[in-house]
């Protein structure tokens, strides 16, 4: 039978036909849908949303020694949160499959960067699969579970946005039974003392030359030959570019492109007048074939940054200017924070304040956008906790302003370990927890804070106050975003306190089911509106701006914080 | 056969373009499509490639080879324009959300039908929020935009009737169905 899945789909597909009895993942994008998918179609997989990545790939590994096939996605960035349990896992006995799926962002349309992680198979001496569509994402997982077992190592799946979110046909298989569970101690291989690993790593340098003779002969490495004027070395989305853009071409196709195949790309280059490698990103099977000592071209014509297409590719092998026409100066549709986001009221608050915002992960981020230009950091997860205890422990007191915004699913991946920090080493800094009961940027998943696990049950109860309290800080005050009047006499007391402060901005985010809102638009009162524009400054997309009055459209919820701030009394209705 | 599908968040861009993919499996096609989710779901720009024919590389289409283009909004046409074909169509509904610089008045909407006219004759405006409104549900635009589509492409009806059938939830089926065929009765 055939189905219509997108790449995450047919992974978690391929998750279920390879009998997988464990998901672990922290939501990411473009990374999300692979245990969403796999809690919503597959229940006999155990999935689970996690804390962050490094959890998710240690809980897969503990799957992995208890002899399951285990399973643990993430964006690229999460794999560098996992990548300590990554790097020393390869030394290891990987006893049931282990699969660490990492879905890349080439372009950024979603991530603070655009490492390659291909790049990371490398580092650990773990085998690098590339699926090129969405029917071989489904073949590539179950292929990488039998090679995580033959050869006693995770492997890394790696997609792009392109692979994890573009649909094609995949003919669905038969699922294989999942192993049995059992208790087995192996101590010389999973107590990682330096004796022990010490005898281990030759074990993963024997296994790459092993690895490197299984690459010669995989079916997911194969050699097409056409015209042999022009020989092209590519993979994932890249060979799909490539192909389409030289349909006469040769090809070698690397579906395992880490250890890559030497023979194959010797008896390929041989057989090829001009040999050039085309890849997203890195020059990473280029810098191999180079190890080989075989000349090629790649990134002295290939771009370097963003995503590849089929036009990019054909311009930059046949050296052409970019063609077209000067591009329309469009009026841009940026994303932003929705009609009666909490956020917006709390970071109105902060400004108010002169508070240099130091950001983190989240929506909240969009909060950099002109008219509210709040954020004025943002690195990675948990770091802006840790921004703003170095800025304020430099600046001194006196000069402080420094506070921090973090999410509540943000906080609980990576903000606490800050926290505990910041009051074990006196901090001054103000932070403030966005705590709107979800992971909002990816689409609204649970996490530890609401209890509510990926099969819908709900565990366990954070009292988040306590937790802030456990972690050493005693100023600690819980307001609604909402009443911005009182946010901002909040952040005025918490920027006075000789010590850390913390403020937990309580409410649900505006697109949750459970929020109860008024849901009853505001309206303008045109006689008394001044025109001021004070109320534009929140960056609301349901106020607009018409013969210099405000206008409220029919998409306000009513929310109020365009109300609490208008200087003039003009907005109306019941909130 | 290349076809863009482009409007802003929350028009059923997503679930038109799986649509028209499941139409094309259904008539024997190798078909792939692709669009960006994440950040671009909150009034962002939303946009959809779908690619069918015996055997589709790419994804995503290259620019100058689109052979329809279906926009649900007026603006978001001009952007796309690069991707055309000479000689494809472009089907525009007529309806016009402003984006943020125009509603706070710091830019104008732009001439949307003039920049179109400078590139091509082959364009059509269809009514398809007033379509939808005058059936009472306005979220069914995607499914009159969908009937324009059709009588561009397969002449199968059945077989777009079926797809939107499996597509969508049981108690907005017909509605859709209607507005499918109100789709392919406009000229």
């Amino acid at each position: 039978m055939k189905k219509i899945l997108s790449g995450n789909e047919a992974i978690a597909r391929g998750a279920m036909e390879a009998g997988v009895r464990f998901a672990s993942a922290y939501p990411g994008t473009p990374s999300t849908e692979i245990l969403e998918t796999i809690a919503k179609e597959f229940p006999q997989i155990h999935a689970e949303w996690t804390p962050n990545e490094k959890v998710a790939l240690e809980v897969a590994a503990g799957a992995s020694y208890a002899g399951a096939r285990a399973l643990a996605a993430m964006k690229h960035v999460g794999v560098n949160v996992a990548a300590d349990p990554l790097m020393t896992l390869p030394y290891t006995y990987i006893r049931g499959g282990l699969v660490l799926v990492s879905a890349d962002d080439p372009d950024l349309f979603s991530s603070q960067n655009e490492q390659d992680n291909r790049n990371y198979a490398r580092f650990a001496k773990i085998p690098m699969m590339e699926p090129a569509s969405s029917a071989e994402a489904k073949d590539f997982v179950k292929a990488a579970y039998r090679l995580s077992e033959e050869f006693s190592t995770p492997v890394m799946l790696r997609t792009t946005t392109r692979i994890s979110h573009s649909k094609g046909i995949v003919e669905l298989g038969e699922p294989e039974d999942p192993a049995e569970a059992s208790l087995e101690r192996h101590p010389a291989e999973w107590v990682m003392l330096p004796a022990n690993a010490r005898r281990r790593h030759p074990v993963i340098e024997d296994r790459l030359k092993r690895l490197t003779d299984f690459s010669n002969s995989s079916r997911f490495n194969f050699i097409e030959i056409n015209d042999t004027s022009m020989g092209i070395i590519a993979s994932g989305a890249a060979y799909q570019y490539a192909r389409e853009a030289f349909p006469d071409a040769s090809f070698l196709k690397l579906g395992l492109s880490y250890p890559i195949p030497d023979l194959l790309v010797r008896e390929f280059a041989a057989k090829v007048k001009d040999l050039w490698i085309v890849e997203e990103l890195d020059p990473f099977i280029e810098n191999q074939v180079r190890e080989l000592g075989i000349e090629c071209h790649g990134k002295d014509r290939i771009p370097l940054c963003g995503e590849l297409s089929p036009d990019i590719v054909r311009d930059a092998v046949l050296g052409a200017e970019k063609k077209g026409a000067k591009p329309l100066n469009l009026p841009v549709r940026p994303p932003n924070m929705c009609p009666g986001c909490p956020h917006r009221g709390i970071l109105w608050a902060l400004k108010k304040n002169k508070c240099f915002i130091a950001g983190d992960i989240g929506c909240y981020t969009l909060g950099f956008l002109p008219p509210l230009d709040a954020i004025d950091t943002c690195l990675c997860m948990g770091a802006g906790i840790n921004h703003a205890h170095g800025m304020s422990k430099v600046l001194g007191d006196g000069k402080r302003k420094i506070a921090a915004v973090i999410g509540d699913s943000t906080f609980f991946h990576s903000g606490m370990t800050g926290l505990l920090n910041l009051a074990y080493n006196r901090g001054v800094a103000l932070i403030v927890i966005l705590d709107n009961r979800t992971t909002a940027m990816t689409g609204a998943q649970d996490h530890p804070g609401t209890g509510v696990t990926l099969d819908g049950s709900k565990n366990i109860d954070i009292d988040m106050e306590g937790l802030v309290r456990a972690l050493g800080i005693n100023w600690v005050q819980s307001i609604d975003p909402y009443d911005v009047a009182m946010a901002r006499q909040k952040v005025k007391e918490a920027l006075e306190q000789d010590g850390p402060a913390v403020i937990i901005s309580s409410a649900p985010c505006a697109l949750l089911p459970s929020r109860k809102v008024p849901g009853v638009p505001l309206r303008v009162d045109a006689d008394k509106c001044t025109g001021c524009k004070v109320c534009l400054a929140i960056g609301c997309p349901s106020i607009e701006f018409k013969d210099k009055k405000a206008i409220i459209l029919d998409t306000c919820t009513g929310c109020g914080i365009c109300k609490a701030i208008c200087p003039f009394d003009a907005i109306g209705g019941d909130v | 056969m290349n076809v863009i599908m482009a409007g802003v968040g929350g028009q059923g861009i997503i679930l038109a373009s799986d649509i028209l993919t499941e139409v094309a499996m259904r008539h024997g096609y190798d078909v792939k499509k692709s669009e960006i989710h994440g950040m671009a779901q909150r009034g962002g720009s939303v946009m959809s490639h779908v690619r069918f024919s015996k055997q589709v590389f790419s994804p995503i289409i290259p620019r100058g080879e689109c052979d329809i283009l279906l926009s649900f909004e007026e603006l978001e046409t001009a952007r796309y324009l690069e991707f055309l074909k000479p000689g494809a169509w472009i089907v525009i509904n007529r309806y016009r959300l402003p984006p943020p610089t125009v509603s706070i008045g710091k830019e104008e909407y732009p001439d949307v039908e003039g920049i179109v006219r400078e590139k091509t004759q082959r364009f059509m405006f269809v009514e398809a929020d007033n379509i939808a409104l005058s059936l009472g549900n306005r979220r069914v635009l995607n499914s009159v935009l969908l009937g324009v589509l059709s009588t561009l492409l397969e002449p199968d009806v059945a077989t777009w009737e079926e797809c939107i059938a499996v597509k969508l939830p049981e108690k907005v089926r017909d509605i859709n169905i209607q507005a499918f065929r109100k789709g392919r009765e406009t000229k």
